[in-house]
C-alpha cells in the first residue's frame, strides 16, 4: 500500500472520530446532532448552501426575463419603432436567458452533488461507527437484541439520517428563497395578482405535508404487515416437509391469504391517500393559474399590466409548483431523520459493558494456571436469579477439566466467563494469578479460545475460515490444524479443496463438519486455555475419539476445558465437575465419580446402558461373541 | 507441533498491510440485475396476470390519454386568451371569458383524469403484485419436494419479494410512460402545428439531448450499478459482522475487521460519489438545452412577432411547452432501466412458475377413509432421487395394523427415503406403496396426509402460540384436547413453566425452546392429529440425556393404538419395536424382532454387539467390518 493510501486511510479513521465528537448532546434533539455532524464537512456544506441560494435566485430571474422578452415584442405595436433596436433587445434577453439557464444548471449541479456528498460522508462515518460499536459490544447486549433490528439500524436508519442534509436541510433553504424572494417580486409588481399566484402555496404545502406524514405512518404499518407475510412465506418454505406431512397446504394458503389481504388493504388505502392528494394539489395549482389568467387578462385589457408581466407570473407559478409540492417530502425527511437518528444514536451511545479496565495490563501467561475462586454470576437480564454460585476450581497446564450437568445448569456459562464474554458478579477468575478483569481484552482473548456451540462460518474459503483468528498464518499450519480436527481428508475431497467457499453463500457443511472447522480455527490460536463449549455434539463418537487422540499432544501445553452432555466426550478428563443449578455438586475423576454412585453415575447409566436391565445377559453374551 | 502452531499474532502490520487472508463479507453480488429490454415470453406471462384487470387497464390508459390531453391544451388556452382577448387594439372580453370557461373545464377534466389514472394504475399494480405472489406461493405448495430440496429458501424468498416488487414498479411506470410518449409527441405536434418553422427550430435541441443521453446512459448505469453493488457488499459485511459477532470476538478479529470494513465502506462512498456525479451532470446539460430552446423562441419567435408573422400568444405557449418537453425524455430513459430490471425479474419468476408438478392427485383419486385398517405395505419398491441411482431396490415389507416397526440401518441405507414414500413425498419408480390397502398414487394427497402423521428429525415449529402449534393440523382441536396431548407426551410441565403457558408466543422456529422441548411439542402435534399411521424419524444428536428420557416415554404413548414406522437410532427404541427391518444399501436384508435377529447373527446382531447407545455412534471402520462380515456369512 502506498504512503498516499495510508494517509488517506488515516484520514478516514479520523473522520470516524467526528461521529464520536459530534455526539453526547443528550439534551439537544437528534436533528441538531445530525446537523452538527453535517456541519463538520464545512467546505461541502457551504458550497452546497451557497450554490442553492445562487441557483434559486437564477431560477427566479427566468420568468422575469421571459416576461421582458414578451414585452419587447409588443413594443413595436405600441411605439412603432421597429427594427434593429428591438431585435438587439431580443438578442440581449435571449443571451441572458441562455446564460442564466447554464449557470442555474451548474449551480444546481453543485447544490445536488455537494448536498449528496455531505450525506454520503456522514453515512460513511455512521456506518463505521455502527460497525465498530456492534463488533465491540458485549455478549449480553447481543443476547438481548434481535440481530434483524441491528441490521435495520445499520442499513435503513443510516439511510434515513444520510438523506437528511440533501432532502431536508437544503430544501428548506431552497424553498425559503423561492417563496420569499418570489413573493417579494410578485407582490411588489402587483399585489392582487401576486397574492393570487401564491394562493395555491399554503394549501399545497399543508396538503402535501399532512399526506406525507400519513403516508409515512401507513408505510411503517405496511412494513409490519409485510413482515408478517414474509414470515408466513419463509416458515412455510423452510418447514415445507412439515406442511406436507400434515397435508396443511390449504391451511397455509389461508394463512398466506389473511396476511396478504391485510397488506393489500393497506396498500390500497395508501394508493388512495396518495392519489387524492396529488389530484387535489394539481387542481388547486391550476385553479390558481386560471384565476391569475382571468384577473391578469382583465388587467392587461385595462392596461394595468403588460402581457409580458402576465406571462412571467404564469411561468413563475410553474417554477414554484414542484418545490412546493415536494414540501411534504421535506417534512417527511425531517420526521424520518429524527426517528432513524434517535435509534441510531441510542445504539452508538450505549456503553459497552465488558471492556478494558482503566488500569488494564497485558496478560502475561507463564505457568498457564487457570483458577476460579468462589465465582458468582447472574445474567444482566435476570440479576435476581444467579446462574452460578461459588464456583471454584483450578486447572494447570496439561490438565483437562470436564464440565457436565443437566441443561440450564450453568455449565456453558462457566465456559463463557473465562474469555470475559460476561463479567463475573462475585469472586474472581485468574490466569497465573492475574485477575482477568484487570487484563486487556485483547491479551486475554489471545490466551483463551472457545470453540462455541454454534459454529458460525464466514462466507469465504475454508482456508480463510481456519485462519480467521490468525490471518497471517502459513499454509502448512492451516493444514495441520485441519488434520488435528479430522477435517483435512474431507476438505481434500472438495472440488476446490481449501479454496472452497463455505458459509451462507457457499457450500453448506453438515453440523459435524462445521464443528470440526470451528475446532480447527480455534487450534490456530494456540491459546493457554482452550475451551470446548458443547462443541462436539454433532460430531460422531468415532471422529470425536480421533480428534481427542490427535489433540493429546496439543493439550499438553495448555489447560483444556470440555463442556459436554455426552459423557464419552469428557470421561478421560483429569477432573470432572458435575454442575447442577449453578453449583458444583460432584467433582473427581471418572472412576471416583462412578464409585461415588451419585448423579454422575446416574447419568452414566442413562447414557451408556439405556433401556431395561433385563437384556443384560444378552449384552454380556454378545460381548463374549465380539471377543471371539 | 508446538513450534508449528506457534506464531506471532500481529493483525495489522506497521506498514499498514492488511492480512492477506482476511476478508469481511463476500466479494461478489449474486444476481443479474438487468435483463433484455424486451422478452416476449416474459411479457406474455405477465400479461396473464394483468388480463383479469384488463378493463381497468384500458380505463387507466384512457385516463392517461385524457390527462395528457389537458396538459397539452392548457398552454393553448392561454395562447387563445392572449391573442384573442388581450392584444392591444383587439380587446375582446368575451374571448377572455370563453378562455376562462375552457380553462375551468380543462382543469376539472384534468382533475378527474388524474384521479382515475393514478388510482386505477396504483390498484391494478398492487393487485397484480399480490396475485403473482399468491400464484407463486400456491405453486410452491404443490411442486415436488425434490425441487424444494435443492432450492434455498432465501432464493425463493427473493423471488417472492424483490422480483415481484420490480414487476409492480414496471407495471406502474409503464402505463405512465404511455402518457409520456403521448405528451412528447403531442408537444412536438402542437408546436409544429402552431408554427412549423419556429417549431422545427426549437425542437432541434431535442436530438442533442437524445444523443447525449445515449452516450451517457451506459456509463451512468454502470456507475449506478457499481454503487448498488458496493452498497449490498457493505451491508452484507455488516450483516456478517452482526451474525458472527461472537465468533469475531472470541478470535479477537475486531481490529482487522474494522479496517477491512472501512475499506468496503470507503469503496462504497467512492462509488456513490461517482454515481452522484453521473446523475447530476445531466442537470446543466438539460438546463443549457432548455436555455437554448428559450433563446431560439425569444430571438426567432420574437422577431416574427415584431414582423407580425406570429401571434404573441403562440410565443408564450412555446415558452410553456419548452419547460415541459424534457420531462418525458427523462422519464422514458428511466423507464428503459425499469424495463430491463423487470425482464430479469420476470425471467426468474417464470422459472419458478414453470416448475413442473410431478406429484398430483389423479382425476379419480379416492379419499382415504379414517376407517381404513392402517396397514402399510411396500411391494417391490424401487426408488431413487435420480433415476439410475436407486436408493431403494426392490423392497418388500408389510406393517400390520397397530404394529410398530423399526427401520434400522447405516447412514445412506434408504431409511428416510422409505419413510418419505409412505407419505408420497416422491413417487416410486417401480412397485407400489400401499396404505390401508390402496396405492398411495390412487389417493388424494390431502386425505393421505390426514391419516399419516409424521414426526421429522428436525422439529420445525411455526411462529405463533404453543397452542396453535400443537393443533397445527386439527384446526378445531380445543384447548383441552391440546393439554391432554401435551400431558400424554410429557410436555405439559415445561409448557406451564413458560411465561404464558399455552399462549406463549414461540420465537422464530421455536427459538426460545430447547431442541428436546421442540421435539416434545412436535410429538404432541402428531398426537393431536390423531392419524392411524405414525411415521417418525427419531432425532439423532444434540439432545441431552434428561430430555431423551422424556422423549422415550412419550414415544411409547404416541405409538399406542397406531401403526408405527420408526426410523430408529436409539437401541432402546429399537428394542421396544414389535419388529425390526434392517436396510443396507437400499435393500432389505433382515427382518424380525430383536431376539430373532440376535439369534440370526446377521448385521443387526453385529451392530448391536458393538454396544453403542446409538447406531449412529458406530465408527465407520467398525461398521464396515460388520457389514463385510455380513456378506461373508
Amino acid at each position: 500500500m502506498s504512503s498516499d493510501a495510508i494517509s488517506s486511510a488515516a484520514k478516514r479513521n479520523n473522520s470516524f472520530a467526528h461521529v464520536e465528537a459530534a455526539g453526547w448532546g443528550r439534551g439537544l434533539s437528534t436533528l441538531l446532532r445530525i446537523t452538527r455532524m453535517c456541519l463538520r464537512h464545512s467546505f461541502q456544506v457551504s458550497v452546497a448552501i451557497g450554490a442553492t441560494i445562487v441557483a434559486a435566485v437564477l431560477q427566479l430571474t427566468i420568468p422575469v426575463l421571459l416576461g421582458t422578452a414578451v414585452d419587447q415584442t409588443q413594443v413595436v405595436l405600441e411605439g412603432g419603432n421597429a427594427g434593429a433596436a428591438a431585435e438587439s433587445a431580443l438578442w440581449l434577453t435571449a443571451m441572458s436567458l441562455l446564460f442564466v439557464s447554464i449557470f442555474r444548471g451548474v449551480f444546481t449541479l453543485l447544490q445536488n452533488y455537494f448536498g449528496e456528498s455531505v450525506g454520503h460522508h456522514i453515512g460513511y462515518e455512521l456506518r463505521l461507527a455502527c460497525y465498530e460499536k456492534i463488533q465491540r459490544q458485549s455478549f449480553s447486549f447481543h443476547d438481548s437484541i434481535h440481530s434483524g433490528d441491528l441490521i435495520t439500524t445499520g442499513m435503513l436508519d443510516i439511510e434515513g439520517v444520510r438523506m437528511y442534509f440533501s432532502t431536508a436541510l437544503i430544501r428548506v433553504v431552497l424553498l425559503a428563497i423561492l417563496i420569499g424572494v418570489g413573493a417579494y417580486l410578485l407582490i411588489s409588481t402587483d399585489v392582487v395578482l401576486g397574492l393570487l399566484a401564491l394562493s395555491f402555496v399554503p394549501f399545497v404545502a399543508w396538503r402535501s405535508s399532512v399526506t406525507q406524514l400519513r403516508l409515512r405512518a401507513t408505510w411503517l404499518e405496511l412494513q409490519n404487515r409485510l413482515s408478517v407475510l414474509t414470515r408466513v412465506m419463509e416458515e412455510n418454505l423452510g418447514g415445507i416437509r412439515v406442511v406436507r406431512a400434515f397435508a396443511a397446504q390449504a391451511y397455509e394458503m389461508t394463512k398466506f391469504d389473511v396476511a396478504s389481504k391485510r397488506a393489500l388493504t393497506l396498500a390500497y388505502e395508501r394508493v388512495g391517500i396518495r392519489v387524492r392528494n396529488t389530484s387535489a394539489m394539481t387542481f388547486s395549482f391550476f385553479a390558481a393559474m386560471g384565476l391569475v389568467l382571468w384577473v391578469g387578462g382583465n388587467k392587461v385589457i385595462a392596461e394595468e399590466i403588460s402581457v409580458g408581466t402576465l406571462a412571467s407570473f404564469l411561468t413563475f407559478m410553474t417554477i414554484l409548483q414542484m418545490p412546493v409540492r415536494q414540501l411534504g417530502m421535506m417534512v417527511n425527511s425531517f420526521a424520518r431523520a429524527s426517528t432513524c437518528g434517535s435509534r441510531l444514536f441510542s445504539l452508538l451511545d450505549l456503553d459497552i459493558q465488558v471492556k478494558d479496565a482503566p488500569d488494564a495490563q497485558k496478560l502475561e501467561v507463564t505457568e498457564g494456571t487457570l483458577r476460579f475462586d468462589n465465582v458468582d454470576f447472574a445474567y444482566p437480564n435476570a440479576p435476581e436469579r444467579p446462574a452460578l454460585k461459588h464456583i471454584s476450581f483450578e486447572g494447570r497446564k496439561g490438565e483437562t477439566i470436564g464440565i457436565v450437568g443437566p441443561p440450564g445448569s450453568g455449565k456453558s456459562t462457566i465456559a463463557h466467563l473465562i474469555p470475559r464474554f460476561y463479567d463475573t458478579t462475585g469472586g474472581s477468575i485468574t490466569i497465573d494469578g492475574q485477575d482477568i478483569s484487570k487484563a486487556t481484552l485483547a491479551s486475554l482473548r489471545q490466551a483463551v479460545a472457545v470453540v462455541q456451540q454454534d459454529s458460525f462460518l464466514f462466507t469465504t474459503t475454508i482456508e480463510n475460515n481456519i485462519a480467521y483468528g490468525d490471518p497471517w498464518a502459513k499454509e502448512h499450519r492451516i493444514e495441520r490444524a485441519s488434520e488435528f480436527a479430522q477435517l483435512h481428508n474431507y476438505v481434500l475431497g472438495l472440488p476446490s479443496q481449501y479454496g472452497t467457499v463455505v458459509g451462507e453463500r457457499g457450500v453448506s457443511l453438515s453440523g459435524g463438519q462445521r464443528q470440526r472447522l470451528s475446532i480447527a480455527r480455534t487450534l490456530m490460536l494456540r491459546p493457554a486455555v482452550m475451551v470446548f463449549d458443547d462443541s462436539t455434539a454433532a460430531i460422531d463418537a468415532a471422529t470425536e475419539q480421533r480428534i481427542r487422540s490427535a489433540m493429546k499432544r496439543f493439550a499438553k501445553d495448555r489447560v483444556t476445558i470440555i463442556v459436554a452432555h455426552r459423557l464419552s466426550s469428557l470421561m478421560h478428563a483429569d477432573q470432572i465437575l458435575f454442575v447442577e443449578d449453578g453449583e458444583i455438586v460432584e467433582r473427581g475423576t471418572h472412576e471416583e465419580l462412578l464409585a461415588k454412585g451419585g448423579r454422575y453415575k446416574a447419568l452414566y447409566d442413562l447414557q451408556i446402558r439405556p433401556g431395561d436391565d433385563m437384556l443384560e445377559d444378552t449384552t454380556e453374551q454378545a460381548n463374549k461373541e465380539a471377543e471371539d | 507441533m508446538a513450534e508449528e502452531l506457534e506464531t506471532e499474532r500481529n493483525d495489522v502490520r506497521e506498514d499498514g498491510r492488511r492480512p492477506p487472508r482476511a476478508v469481511v463479507g463476500s466479494t461478489r453480488v449474486e444476481e443479474e440485475m438487468f435483463g433484455k429490454v424486451f422478452d416476449g415470453k416474459v411479457v406474455r406471462r405477465i400479461w396473464n396476470f394483468v388480463s383479469p384487470y384488463k378493463s381497468k387497464v384500458y380505463l387507466a390508459v384512457g385516463a392517461v390519454l385524457v390527462f395528457t390531453g389537458t396538459q397539452l391544451v392548457i398552454p393553448l388556452i392561454i395562447r387563445y386568451a392572449i391573442d384573442n382577448g388581450m392584444t392591444p387594439g383587439n380587446v375582446d372580453h368575451s374571448a377572455l371569458m370563453w378562455a376562462g370557461i375552457a380553462f375551468a373545464i380543462a382543469i376539472l377534466i384534468n382533475f378527474a383524469a388524474s384521479f382515475v389514472q393514478e388510482n386505477t394504475v396504483g390498484q391494478v399494480a398492487e393487485n397484480v403484485l399480490f396475485d403473482i405472489r399468491r400464484s407463486m406461493f400456491g405453486h410452491l405448495q404443490k411442486v415436488s419436494l425434490s425441487f424444494m430440496d435443492k432450492t434455498e429458501v432465501g432464493r425463493l424468498m427473493s423471488r417472492l419479494q424483490g422480483d415481484v416488487n420490480s414487476m409492480q414498479e414496471f407495471l406502474e411506470t409503464s402505463v405512465l410512460s404511455i402518457g409520456d410518449i403521448v405528451l412528447l409527441f403531442g408537444i412536438v405536434f402542437v408546436m409544429l402545428w402552431l408554427d412549423f418553422r419556429l417549431g422545427l427550430l426549437t425542437l432541434s435541441v431535442l436530438p442533442i439531448l437524445f444523443i447525449v443521453r445515449i452516450f451517457w446512459l451506459p456509463r451512468a448505469r454502470k456507475a449506478f450499478m457499481r454503487a448498488h453493488e458496493t452498497n449490498s457488499l457493505t451491508n452484507g459485511a455488516l450483516a456478517e459482522g452482526i451474525h458472527g459477532v461472537r465468533a469475531v470476538q472470541s478470535m479477537d478479529r475486531q481490529q482487522v475487521n474494522f479496517q477491512l470494513f472501512d475499506d468496503k465502506a470507503h469503496q462504497n462512498l467512492k462509488t456513490h460519489l461517482i454515481a452522484s456525479r453521473y446523475a447530476q451532470v445531466m442537470v446543466p446539460i438539460v438546463d443549457t438545452l432548455t436555455g437554448m430552446a428559450m433563446a431560439v423562441v425569444v430571438v426567432v419567435g420574437g422577431s416574427m412577432v415584431l414582423n407580425n408573422s406570429l401571434d404573441v400568444g403562440v410565443m408564450v405557449a412555446f415558452l410553456f411547452y419548452i419547460q415541459r418537453f424534457f420531462d418525458p425524455i427523462r422519464s422514458l430513459t428511466m423507464q428503459y432501466s425499469v424495463m430491463q430490471r423487470a425482464m430479469a425479474s420476470g425471467q426468474r419468476l417464470t422459472e419458478v412458475l414453470d416448475v413442473d408438478l410431478d406429484i398430483t392427485d389423479k382425476p379419480d383419486a379416492k379419499v382415504l377413509s379414517p376407517q381404513m385398517d392402517g396397514s402399510v405395505e411396500f411391494q417391490n419398491v424401487t426408488f431413487g432421487y435420480n433415476p439410475g441411482q436407486p436408493v431403494l431396490k426392490d423392497v418388500n415389507f408389510k406393517v400390520n395394523p397397530g404394529e410398530t416397526v423399526a427401520l434400522v440401518g447405516p447412514t445412506g441405507s434408504g431409511k428416510s427415503s422409505a419413510m418419505a414414500l409412505v407419505h408420497r413425498f416422491y413417487d416410486v419408480q417401480e412397485g407400489r406403496v400401499l396404505v390401508g390397502g390402496h396405492d398411495v398414487r390412487d389417493l388424494t394427497q390431502e386425505s393421505l396426509g390426514h391419516q399419516v402423521a409424521m414426526v421429522l428429525q428436525e422439529p420445525f415449529l411455526f411462529t405463533g402460540t404453543v397452542f396453535e402449534n400443537i393443533r397445527y393440523q386439527k384446526r378445531d382441536a380445543t384447548l383441552d384436547d391440546v393439554i391432554e396431548a401435551a400431558k400424554a407426551v410429557g410436555a405439559h410441565d415445561f409448557i406451564m413453566d413458560l411465561a404464558e403457558g399455552y399462549d406463549t408466543e414461540l420465537g422464530e422456529r421455536g427459538g426460545n425452546l430447547s431442541l428436546g422441548q421442540r421435539q416434545l411439542i412436535s410429538f404432541a402435534r402428531a398426537l393431536v392429529a390423531d392419524a392411524k399411521i405414525l411415521v417418525l424419524d427419531e432425532a439423532t444428536a444434540n439432545i441431552d440425556s434428561y430430555t431423551e428420557m422424556l422423549i422415550q416415554k412419550a414415544l411409547i404413548r404416541l405409538l399406542e393404538g397406531r401403526t408405527g414406522l420408526v426410523i430408529a437410532h436409539r437401541l432402546a427404541t429399537i428394542r421396544g419395536a414389535d419388529r425390526i427391518i434392517v436396510l443396507q444399501n437400499g435393500q432389505l436384508i433382515e427382518t424380525g424382532n430383536h431376539d430373532q435377529l440376535m439369534a440370526q447373527g446377521g448385521l443387526y446382531s453385529k451392530l448391536y454387539n458393538l454396544n453403542y447407545a446409538s447406531f449412529d455412534d458406530i465408527p465407520d471402520d467398525a461398521l464396515e467390518a460388520a457389514a463385510q462380515g455380513n456378506y461373508a456369512t
